[in-house]
């Protein structure tokens, strides 16, 4: 608190209207909350390797500049030859196959994850904050969603509308939100009892400004945990879907090697043993993220 | 209880309902329709043979009659019809249906039952070797991807080594006596069974281990140690007891992701189960199949979540009382 | 039961500096300094202090119920009739608790495990320290529950927990610690939890059970009330010492240390209203002080308004007379000063 406080209220521009309106976000809490995280060695190490993968999307095409579906040598010619990783029954070469992966794995993921995100955040809100009729029927709704297996519907949703980019991300994310939808919905009808709230409440603050700027920051530090672990769970069931034959036909992924080489795997184990790693160590690096939020993040959440 | 189990299940079958008019509405969106796959089957044929071909399945109806039509069909056992396969969509799935609820379950017994071992014994000693292999496997067990893990497992242990068989649910030729086919099944079924338990592991495990650490600190866990019973008792007694109810809780929700890894699970070890099953309705476009298959796993869903709920309605004698 | 002890004069439970320490980060922490008692058989005594001083911590001393990683018993002795239970072995500890000397605690809302009936709770004792059937367990369980006065003992062994008041399931705990005939049972902040008139209950409960039984009692309080009408003794108790003991009577009447005549003037006087002038509630002024940054010296001289500069050193315990004893360079009686020999 103190004078840092004091500053934020007057020079905020959505606030100065009001005068003494009070937003309750220690910005002292997140500096603390990211050192701690800092101090947490396996933590770390995630966020290097989700940092690595980001920069080979982004550099290794540039570096590497070969075209993954391109046959460029002997079919299953084994790895740490003339090829890094080997090849696969095509002649394709492993190494620029998940190089080139990299990229549309992660934005596949972000971008279900957004959806995701979009989804569950609002229909958790509003279902938390409102209550009642809204709150059942949204809740249905949620149930609707968590009764069918998420892979059986991402399938049919695929199938019926057309594999491609865009029903892929729409089903990863449209199968998975209710999670989060359920965190927040949690959160908000605890945090909606809270003495903050019914001070605002009685300054006549509007109900939008109370979900936006006085329940959500507050209900952030779980959201964030589940948020970091979607993504990680998107990029394991885009994996599926591309495994099972369901994707993009133009764009390489790692799951998709996985699927193509399906036939050959005894006589080739690098074919899927590498892309399948590949997933496996980036997924891993999200959940120590995960983990060191959790852990960075948990003494906040035992104060509040 | 009983009155408990008739609410739970009318509320279950109201679900149901729904599930099932959203599911048939959802396949109206499929562009085309059976009747394009007949044609295309057949190579072709005029725009009055098409229009015919759509009287005679009622496809020119207005979609609520459809709908009207479906359910009427449902309530028979008649699920439609798959021109891919030649036969009732109902007798297909029911087919199928045995090898992934054998699988699914399988996995998820193993899993708790392992998993709350490790959980128990890593809450004991939060600070032991047994705790830090729960928290490397359940990371481990969050990222790996199920069906390369079955791959994996295969090279190892069915190619490497040639312990067991590498797809399939039976083997040719069957074993002459019943036992020895109930044998040659569960042999078949170890690999893929462990694969998909492996994940589920990883998770009960941590979440036993978070729920005993939790009951472990309970006023009447003090109270039993002071009257000075044996340890052990104290744990498995009474402090398992109390963990096990958030941890059926959980199992039992789990039970669609496990649908989920199964259908996996199936396509890479070859089992004859549904998942293969929907995988070739969509690349072949067999919407009663697809349509189907989602209904029959949405119940078998709901089930579960009766027989869960029930469950933990025997185990928390809190509950058991009250309605 | 106890006759043979009641003859003797030798006291059932003897507690000889007894010292607790907990290992924390910034190194042990002294929670329980020299503390000394004894307690004859069919006799109760009182401890009392504020929360934090270590009266509860005392108690699971005597029960070898310390939590083991951060705490230890660094030193001392506890005799109970003659045999000193630091030197037990973990499984012989575990054969005295719950048969010789047994337990209650202040929360009956959760000491007892709601997935259990009543009845399987409270036979678990006397299976695991004595040979019976479980059909004689259940027996003798039925007469437990009807000691303590719960009515309908048949009914009530097979129900739940959740299905009794709090003061049932407080004399439920009380019949569980008496199951196996203990030599001492320990009650800590037994009532704190309950209403005013179930507390009344559970006090005559204790007193009857004590005069049957011939049990010794240490009965956990921060409540002087409770200590005048139950305790023949008194150890009072601040910030892990013990700066005050003596008969009850004594005690309340003639207090010696700051600290108990602070503790006795916090008592709010119902008495008879003649006065003119309402007294404002008296307070002790300060805090309980961070028995890791503590310092030398008195524990109470901080807020102790007869502080004088010896305080900065820690008091010797003053024995005054039989049983009498005080921790403090001053105390300060408001009778005609006794005779002062140091013990």
């Amino acid at each position: 608190m103190g004078s840092k406080y004091h500053d934020k209220v007057i020079s905020d521009p959505l606030v100065s209207g009001d005068g003494e309106a009070v937003i309750n976000v220690p910005i002292e809490g997140w500096r603390e909350t990211f050192s701690m995280f800092c101090g947490n060695f396996v933590a770390v190490m995630g966020a290097l390797g989700i940092i690595i993968v980001i920069l080979v999307s982004i550099i290794g095409p540039i570096i590497l500049d070969a075209d993954p579906f391109e046959m460029v040598g002997t079919p299953l010619s084994e790895p740490f030859g003339e090829f890094l990783l080997g090849t696969d029954y095509l002649g394709r070469d492993v190494f620029a196959g998940i190089v080139y992966g990299a990229k549309p794995t992660v934005l596949i993921a972000i971008s279900s994850t957004l959806i995701t995100v979009v989804v569950g955040l609002s229909i958790g809100a509003l279902s938390g904050f409102y209550g009642g009729w809204i709150d059942n029927v949204l809740m249905r709704i949620t149930e609707f969603f968590q009764v069918l297996p998420s892979i059986v519907l991402a399938m049919v949703l695929v199938a019926v509308f057309e594999p491609g980019l865009i029903s892929i991300i729409f089903a990863i994310g449209i199968t998975h939100w209710t999670s989060l939808a359920r965190l927040t919905r949690a959160e908000f009808l605890r945090i909606k009892e809270r003495e903050l709230v019914l001070a605002q409440r009685a300054i006549g603050a509007t109900n939008m400004r109370l979900i936006w700027r006085v329940i959500l920051p507050n209900a952030l530090p779980p959201l964030i945990i589940s948020m970091t672990l979607t993504v990680g769970i998107c990029i394991l069931f885009e994996a599926a879907l591309s495994f099972l034959g369901l994707n993009d036909p133009d764009t390489i992924t790692w799951g998709l090697m996985i699927g193509l080489s399906r036939d050959f795997f005894f006589e080739a184990w690098w074919t899927v043993t590498f892309p399948g790693l590949a997933i496996l160590l980036t997924v891993l690096c999200i959940a120590l993220i995960g983990d060191g939020l959790n852990d960075a993040l948990n003494p906040k959440l035992r104060q509040r | 209880m009983t009155e408990a189990l008739l609410k739970r299940s009318f509320y279950g079958f109201l679900m149901l309902v729904i599930v099932v008019i959203l599911n048939f509405l959802l396949l109206q969106a499929a562009p085309g329709d059976v009747v394009d796959s007949i044609v295309a089957d057949a190579g072709g044929a005029s725009e009055e043979v098409v229009a015919r071909i759509r009287a005679e399945y009622g496809l020119d109806q207005p979609i609520y009659i459809q709908l009207l039509t479906y359910l009427k069909n449902m309530l028979r056992g008649d699920l439609g019809y798959s021109f891919h396969y030649d036969a009732p969509v109902f007798s297909l799935i029911v087919d199928h249906l045995p090898a992934t609820i054998m699988l699914s379950l399988s996995a998820i017994i193993i899993a708790v039952i392992v998993g709350t071992l490790l959980g128990t014994i890593a809450a004991i000693n939060p600070k032991g070797i047994i705790s830090h292999i729960v928290t490397v496997l359940s990371l481990l067990g969050y990222a790996t991807p199920v069906f390369w893990l079955g791959m994996m497992v295969l090279i190892l242990f069915a190619y490497t080594f040639p312990i067991f068989p590498v797809f399939g649910m039976r083997s040719v030729p069957a074993p002459e006596t019943s036992f020895g086919q109930v044998l040659d099944i569960i042999h078949h079924m170890i690999l893929p069974a462990l694969t998909l338990s492996i994940l589920f592991v990883a998770s009960y495990s941590r979440i036993s281990r978070a729920a005993m650490l939790d009951v472990m600190g309970s006023d009447y866990i003090r109270t039993a140690r002071a009257k000075g019973i044996p340890e052990r008792v104290v744990v498995f007694k009474h402090a398992l007891k109390n963990a096990g109810l958030p941890i059926v809780t959980i199992a039992g929700l789990q039970l669609s992701h496990a649908f989920s890894g199964a259908v996996l699970v199936e396509t890479v070890f070859s089992l004859p189960g549904v998942g293969p099953l929907l995988l070739e309705s969509i690349t072949g476009r067999d919407y009663p199949v697809m349509l189907g298959i989602l209904q029959g796993s949405a119940m078998m869903v709901i089930v579960a979540n009766i027989i869960t709920d029930m469950l933990y309605r025997m185990l928390d004698p809190r509950i058991r009382g009250n309605v | 039961m106890n006759q043979a002890i009641e003859n003797s004069i030798e006291p059932v439970l003897d507690v000889r500096s007894l010292c607790v320490d907990f290992d924390t980060k910034r190194g042990p922490v002294r929670v329980l300094d020299d503390i000394s008692f004894s307690l004859n058989a069919g006799s109760t005594l009182g401890i009392v202090g504020e929360s934090g001083c270590g009266k509860s911590m005392t108690a699971l001393a005597l029960m070898g119920l310390v939590p083991s990683p951060p705490g230890r018993i660094s030193s001392g002795e506890i005799l109970l009739h003659g045999e000193n239970l630091l030197e037990a072995s973990k499984k012989r500890m575990r054969a005295l608790r719950g048969d010789k000397i047994s337990m209650i605690f202040q929360e009956p809302m959760t000491s007892l495990n709601p997935v259990y009936t009543v009845g399987n709770q409270v036979a678990e004792s006397i299976i695991y320290h004595q040979n019976v059937t479980k059909e004689e367990a259940r027996e003798q369980v039925i007469e437990l529950l009807r000691s303590v006065q719960i009515p309908a003992p048949e009914r009530r062994i097979d129900e739940y927990p959740h299905q009794l008041s709090g003061g049932m399931r407080q004399r439920v705990m009380i019949a569980m610690a008496l199951a196996c005939e203990p030599l001492v049972l320990i009650a800590d902040e037994p009532t704190t939890a309950l209403d005013v008139t179930v507390q009344a209950q559970i006090f005559e409960l204790l007193l009857e059970i004590q005069k049957q039984r011939n049990i010794a009692i240490i009965l956990i309080t921060h409540d002087m009330g409770a200590i005048a009408e139950l305790a023949d003794d008194v150890v009072v108790m601040y910030a892990g010492h013990k700066i005050e003991e003596g008969s009850t009577i004594e005690v309340i009447n003639d207090p010696l240390h700051p600290y108990t005549q602070g503790l006795l003037r916090c008592m709010p006087d119902i008495g008879e209203d003649d006065s003119e002038v309402r007294q404002p509630l008296f307070e002790i002024v300060g805090n309980v002080p961070d028995l890791a940054n503590r310092g030398a010296g008195c524990p109470f001289a901080p807020r102790c308004t007869a502080r004088v500069d010896e305080c900065s050193t820690l008091p010797e315990t003053q024995l005054l007379k039989d049983g009498r004893r005080v921790k403090c360079w001053r105390p300060q009686s408001t009778m005609p000063m006794p005779e002062v020999t140091a013990s």
